[in-house]
């Protein structure tokens, strides 16, 4: 049974069709990276899988249930300007949420609880960090603490939404390493990411979107030079590069 | 002040009013958080009109109708206000000054129809305009205790998910947490928060009392937990100091007083608070421009003497090399010299042997920075931020690779081994 399968989904905000008829079944144990140009409905596929935004219509299932039966082996890591970085509250806090599904209504985090939280912080070299107030962290460092914060749901199948943004490369090499470990663990991540020059290098299966799916499978089949065309067109920066010598698909 | 504590009229008073400030200071982080100030104002408006319908309805003044009718309203205007925004193009600033000034519009008109049709103006309804805190009777204030207990009871209990959902609503949603009901429920805390201070601090100034207190404790901690306690707190306070202050003087107006008593506390937070306040923040700058100055003169001196191997500059050569000029690169060179890192003389500038040591090593760090800014993603492992950017911390092992980097670039600081082989 497949992590994750939607069936011809689609959404429309105010009668706009930003996503359309987007059907595909997502490995298990993989690394996939969905890439398309801005506004091509990257973010919006992600939140209607997790029903963060309403469907026009289309199913969508995780490990063969509907999602609202699977939240539990869900995790959301969502682009890193969603929230008020000013709040009050430590790193650690807000790795512990990650933990408030489990803990339950009512109940506070409990020693283990912290324990478990500061161990995911470790994985994303941030165990330092844990007591600094959130908005006295680096953009890189909150998207780490984004990504503990996921870590710590326990999750089977990931979705984050471009992590790399902004970063500094202490955070990309955390990220990297991070979505490797999770993939030998058996878990699926699902990643929007921005940079078409690191596709082939992080991602073991690729999904090109620009409204509806113009291809998905694995990278070395479907990244191809055709199906970037179709998904960009005049508008992707590289292939120009590549009349002038350079391509970095080569 | 004593006799007037021994009034049970006044004790009354009191209690209610520190309730008051206690609810809505906490009550009011999470409207300040959610950054929903403003819909506080308008909520507190929006109010107006259920007081109205409700005092029309039952014929008389009694707390709890009008609360009730009061909570209708300012439920209904707030749903508004989100259904406006959701659903079409108009902004929440738009429609939060749509809906507070239409709801006290209507508010006022059935305030002056009331006014006309009961006896002779008695209905005493004005006083939820401007609040009229000395009009609190025991039951009121036994409402507002049962209304407190149930407000903090909750808060207490749902802490970490009105934490969560103050947060990050969508990872709340992701979590599987019951976020429409806990929004609802929040909403419905602050519309409950709102509508019991009306009587004493009034629609106009509500929103005041809502957010005062929140901003004040915001100023004092970086935790969640102690700011709304703190601003209970603060809350709890203003309406103590403001009844106190204006209880032994006639014709002094309590809410008003107990808004000027948190808006003074929050003044002084702004100012006086550490970490945060404008006084700690400003000597944090000084200081900041101040070590920044020295170390740019250190350096760009220490630069003129690898360049030129002279170890003397003039006050030109001292210009040149450093940005600084004028009163500050004086003061900067004072104060080199008190602590003995240049030699005390007014025409020509030389480093001491400290002096010399440490331009050296700022000179030194400054170009290891270089370098790992250069090559980055083969530093990244390096705990940089932690210690504060100094290089020179790190163990010799982690050094050696920047050190190499240095000379290939031949960037290595030059003097101070000079020096050392001349001896
Ligand atoms: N909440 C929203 N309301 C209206 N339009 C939206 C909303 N969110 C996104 N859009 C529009 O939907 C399109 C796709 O957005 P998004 O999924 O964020 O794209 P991407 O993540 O690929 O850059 C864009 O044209 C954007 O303007
Ligand atoms: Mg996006």
């Amino acid at each position: 049974m497949n992590p994750v399968s939607t069936n011809n989904i689609t959404v429309a905000y105010h009668r706009k069709p930003v996503i359309q008829n987007v059907s595909f079944e997502a490995p298990e144990g993989k690394l996939i990276g969905i890439v398309g140009p801005n506004g091509a409905g990257k973010s919006t596929l992600i939140k209607s899988i997790l029903g963060l935004v309403p469907k026009a219509s289309g199913n969508i299932s995780i490990y063969g249930k509907p999602y609202k039966k699977q939240r539990q082996i869900v995790g959301y890591v969502p682009q890193r300007g969603s929230v008020d970085w000013d709040f009050p509250t430590n790193a650690l806090d807000v790795v512990l949420m990650g933990k408030y599904g489990q803990i339950g209504l009512f109940r506070r985090p409990n020693k283990k609880d912290k324990q478990e939280a500061l161990e995911c912080l470790a994985q994303v070299g941030m165990e330092a960090f844990a007591n600094r107030q959130i908005s006295q962290l680096s953009g890189g460092q909150q998207q780490r603490v984004f990504l503990a914060r996921a870590l710590a749901q326990n999750a089977s199948v990931y979705f984050m939404d471009e992590p790399f943004v902004g970063v500094d490369a202490a955070t990309e090499k955390a990220i990297i390493q991070l979505l490797t470990d999770l993939k030998s663990k058996g878990k699926t991540v699902l990643v929007v990411h921005h940079d078409l020059q690191t596709v082939k290098d992080y991602f073991d299966w690729v999904m090109l979107l620009n409204i509806r799916k113009i291809a998905f499978g694995p990278t070395e089949d479907v990244f191809t030079q055709d199906n970037l065309q179709k998904t960009y067109g005049g508008r992707l920066a590289f292939l120009d590069q590549e009349s002038n010598g350079v391509n970095p698909l080569a | 002040m004593l006799d007037l504590l021994a009034n049970p009229n006044t004790q009354w008073v009191l209690v209610g009013t520190m309730l008051l400030g206690i609810t809505s200071g906490v009550l009011g982080s999470f409207a300040l958080l959610r950054r929903q100030s403003l819909l506080g104002d308008a909520m507190s408006h929006a109010a107006l009109p259920g007081i109205c319908i409700a005092f029309i309805i039952v014929g008389s003044k009694e707390m709890l109708p009008l609360i009730i009718g009061a909570g209708i309203t300012a439920y209904i205007g707030t749903y508004l206000i989100q259904a406006f925004v959701k659903h079409s193009r108009i902004k929440t600033d738009t429609a939060i000054g749509l809906v507070l000034s239409v709801f006290f519009g209507i508010g006022i008109v059935l305030l002056t129809y009331i006014n006309r049709n009961a006896t002779g103006n008695q209905s005493g309804l004005n006083e939820f305009i401007f609040g009229q805190a000395a009009a609190m009777v025991r039951s009121d204030v036994n409402l507002f205790v049962i209304a407190a207990i149930a407000l903090l009871t909750i808060t207490f209990l749902l802490f970490k998910e009105l934490k969560i959902i103050t947060f990050d609503r969508e990872f709340a949603q992701g979590l599987g947490l019951p976020t429409v009901f806990i929004n609802g429920l929040l909403m419905t805390m602050i519309v409950a928060s709102v509508v019991i201070g009306l009587q004493a601090v009034g629609v106009v100034l509500m929103a005041a009392m809502l957010i005062a207190p929140a901003i004040t404790a915001k100023y004092w901690t970086d935790r969640l937990d102690v700011m709304v306690i703190l601003s209970g707190v603060v809350g709890g306070l203003s309406g103590l100091l403001g009844t106190l202050i204006s209880a032994p003087i006639s014709g002094m107006p309590t809410g008003p007083l107990i808004i000027v008593s948190s808006c003074s506390l929050f003044f002084l937070s702004l100012i006086f608070a550490p970490k945060k306040g404008l006084l700690t923040k400003a000597i944090r700058l000084m200081k900041l421009r101040r070590s920044t100055g020295d170390n740019q003169v250190m350096q760009g001196m220490y630069e003129f003497i690898e360049d030129t191997d002279r170890d003397t500059l003039s006050f030109e050569d001292l210009i040149r090399v450093q940005p600084l000029s004028g009163l500050r690169l004086q003061q900067t060179i004072k104060r080199l010299q008190k602590r003995n890192l240049l030699h005390p003389s007014s025409e020509t500038y030389q480093f001491t042997d400290k002096g010399i040591k440490a331009a050296h090593q700022i000179t030194l760090n400054q170009r290891m920075l270089q370098m790992y800014s250069m090559h980055e993603m083969q530093f990244a492992h390096l705990p940089m931020e932690k210690n504060n950017w100094d290089f020179l911390s790190l163990p010799n092992s982690e050094q050696q690779p920047l050190f190499e980097l240095l000379t290939k670039h031949e960037l290595f600081p030059s003097v101070l081994q000079e020096r050392n082989e001349d001896r």
